[in-house]
């Protein structure tokens, strides 16, 4: 260690980062803890769940897990006796149960569902709203001002004050409860989104790019697939998890506007019903498989993510 | 290689006219440079010729072909930006061969192309890497290259070396211009920097406010301005402007400045009563305790071999570049000798050049 120790203006005490330090683990805490809780519910079995005082320390079991994914019907003991030997974990826990698997449950094409209709629909946004950015951009649009408010504005408002709306208008076109009519409704609330995010992004990238690969040969269109995107490629990445966090996660609408085929997982993992009420294990069994898809792509782009976050807040 | 010829060249914002009917001519393989102040339309005229602006009026013809609306990439042109436009998606070699790729070029003719282009920049080591770890200097020499590669009709440059540090500075005027002196590319430079333009070009444009005040030599337009304005722009301290009154005849080879008669160059013209400007060039003041023109020193500055002299006179401070030997002190008398041959004379008005011997004697000498 050096005699003295230079006072920098820049870097931060440390009682400054103790303190930080400290509100940041509080702010994990009580971020993680209820996820922690699902997470741990879902190994629950259902008399676990429910218990009082509730159980820290039990003995996991992927009863939930069973449950979740199958449809069971009661039968006498006799009667379950009477077949076979059980084809498998499931089957075993199930007939503990006095019960027997019928079929597959509906969450899988749920799940499904949810993934077409969340990538689906942040692709659109997100090839849609490079497309505007850039011309938003780089072109003389008229009105360009009052365009770009008029886009922001259809945000202005929460989803449930237009659904009673569009939920008219999709049973008039044939739009209701289907994969293309949820994919259009959440590419359009999140196209706002992408434009406006995505416009930072282009504005900061320099025009003589283009302009460069124009006067070498190339075309316009050309020149923005070969400079423009290539570098744009941070903003879209970060548009995008914006964008899927808020189609993969959007239950208004689809509670209102699906029912069957092309129900989301958010609508349907509430209804999930064991015997005697709620399948506690079942449902957070459901919770933890539906994090998984946007725990992965958040993870995967986390460094875009984060350079998205705190784009435009220095000048280089 | 071509010419290149811009004839009545006009570009108007709204009511902001950035280009005002520019003519002139960039002879096949010359080395032109527009020269001016920021703002003065010296880049928008470039952005013209490269097809990144259409004009508002005017023509402009690569080669005897007009090319006036045509797109950048019909042009046949390559363009070295400001801050060189190198894409940092791609390394050297992506970079210099980029253009090369839009012709559907084969990939083994590109890789010799993109090397033969690199040996001639002394950037082959540097193929591989990625250009966003280039010093300055050789970012420059890359996007050179990716200008070089495709053989073009001509080459514009918007001041490439404006953001380079002054030691690169100096190093890549030297390179540029022995490039251009290897393969003698019609090039059209903009820059607004005289020591960059002096030091290149075979030709210069002096821009303000959208007018190409003087277009000419290196030499004529230092020793020669046409305008008050170029007189101050170019010339490191610029020229000095002592004013004078009453009319110029024809044949007069004398006027009066401060009560002290000088000598000029023959007046080969009649001009009207008006506010005058004599215009002295630093280094053609000498000290002569015997003229009748005289000033007191203000301050000096050393530089060496030479010392900058301002000297306060009844009109003014002017600057006087004389050897470093001779010692001034701040107040004390001096007289001035000026070198008639080289004096010019305005018009304080319009910023006119007045017509002098000085100038019929350029022109005889270029036809004789």
């Amino acid at each position: 260690m050096s005699l003295t120790t230079a006072h920098s203006v820049v870097a931060p005490s440390s009682n400054a980062k103790l303190i930080a330090g400290t509100i940041i683990i509080a702010y994990a805490l009580i971020s993680i803890v209820p996820l922690l809780w699902i997470f741990a519910t879902s190994f629950k079995t259902p008399p676990d769940s429910i218990a009082y005082p509730p159980k820290i320390i039990f003995q996991p079991s992927i009863e939930g897990y069973c449950n979740l994914f199958t449809t069971r019907t009661r039968q006498t003991p006799e009667y379950i006796n009477s077949l076979g030997p059980a084809t498998g974990f499931c089957d075993e826990t199930v007939r503990k149960r006095n019960m027997v698997i019928a079929g597959p449950s509906n969450f899988l094409p749920r799940f499904v569902n949810s993934l077409i209709i969340a990538f689906g629909s942040t692709f659109c946004a997100v090839f849609l709203g490079t497309l505007s950015a850039y011309g938003f951009s780089r072109f003389k649009v008229p009105l360009a001002d009052d365009l770009l408010f008029f886009i922001l504005s259809t945000r202005f408002m929460p989803p449930i004050a237009v659904a009673i709306p569009i939920y008219l208008m999709y049973r008039e076109l044939g739009l209701s409860d289907t994969a293309l009519g949820m994919i259009l409704l959440y590419t359009a609330v999140n196209v706002s989104l992408a434009v406006w995010l995505l416009k930072g992004f282009i504005d900061e990238i320099p025009r003589e790019y283009e302009e460069a690969a124009m006067i070498d040969g190339y075309t316009r269109l050309q020149a923005f697939w070969r400079t423009v995107l290539p570098q744009a490629t941070t903003g879209i990445a970060a548009t995008a998890i914006f964008c899927l966090i808020f189609a993969w996660n959007e239950y208004a609408f689809a509670a209102l506007l699906t029912s069957g085929t092309a129900q989301t997982a958010p609508p349907f993992i509430p209804t999930i019903i064991g015997e005697g009420g709620q399948d506690w294990p079942a449902v957070a069994a459901g919770t933890t498989i539906f994090l998984v898809p946007i725990l992965v792509f958040t993870i995967l782009l986390r460094k875009q993510l984060l350079r998205g976050i705190t784009f435009g807040a220095v000048r280089k | 290689m071509a010419e290149i010829r811009v004839q009545n060249l006009r570009k108007a914002f709204g009511a902001f006219v950035a280009v005002q009917d520019s003519n002139f001519v960039v002879e096949d393989g010359e080395f032109f440079v527009m020269l001016g102040p920021s703002g003065c339309g010296k880049t928008t005229t470039l952005r013209m010729i490269a097809g990144l602006e259409l004009p508002t009026g005017g023509k402009i013809l690569l080669g005897g072909e007009d090319v006036t609306m045509r797109r950048a990439r019909e042009r046949d042109i390559a363009f070295v930006f400001q801050l060189f436009a190198l894409y940092p998606h791609m390394n050297v070699r992506k970079n210099i061969g980029f253009p090369l790729l839009a012709q559907g070029m084969p990939a083994a003719e590109i890789r010799s192309r993109v090397e033969e282009t690199a040996k001639l920049l002394r950037i082959d080591h540097l193929l591989d890497k990625s250009v966003s770890g280039l010093a300055g200097g050789d970012r420059q020499r890359v996007a050179l290259g990716r200008a070089i590669v495709r053989r073009p009709k001509c080459f514009l440059m918007d001041e490439p070396l404006g953001t380079l540090d002054t030691e690169f500075r100096d190093l890549m005027v030297h390179e540029l211009r022995e490039l251009h002196n290897r393969i003698h590319a019609t090039t059209v430079y903009v820059t607004h920097d005289q020591m960059e333009a002096m030091s290149m070009a075979d030709k210069i444009a002096v821009m303000n406010h959208g007018v190409i005040e003087q277009f000419g030599t290196p030499r004529e337009i230092y020793d020669r301005p046409a305008t008050m304005f170029v007189a101050d722009f170019i010339g490191s301290p610029p020229m000095n402007f002592l004013k004078f009154g009453g009319g110029l005849a024809k044949g007069a080879k004398e006027i009066v400045v401060q009560g002290a008669k000088v000598a000029v160059p023959e007046v080969r013209e009649d001009v009207a009563p008006a506010d005058m400007a004599l215009g002295i060039r630093p280094e053609h003041i000498r000290f002569d305790d015997g003229s009748k023109l005289r000033g007191a020193i203000y301050g000096t500055e050393y530089l060496g071999t030479t010392q900058i002299v301002a000297v306060e006179t009844a009109d003014g401070i002017i600057k006087a570049r004389v050897p470093a030997g001779i010692h001034l002190s701040p107040g004390e008398q001096v007289g001035l000798t000026l070198s008639s041959a080289r004096l010019s004379l305005f018009e304080k008005g319009s910023g006119r050049a007045v017509r002098t011997a000085m100038h019929d004697q350029a022109a005889e000498a270029r036809h004789g």
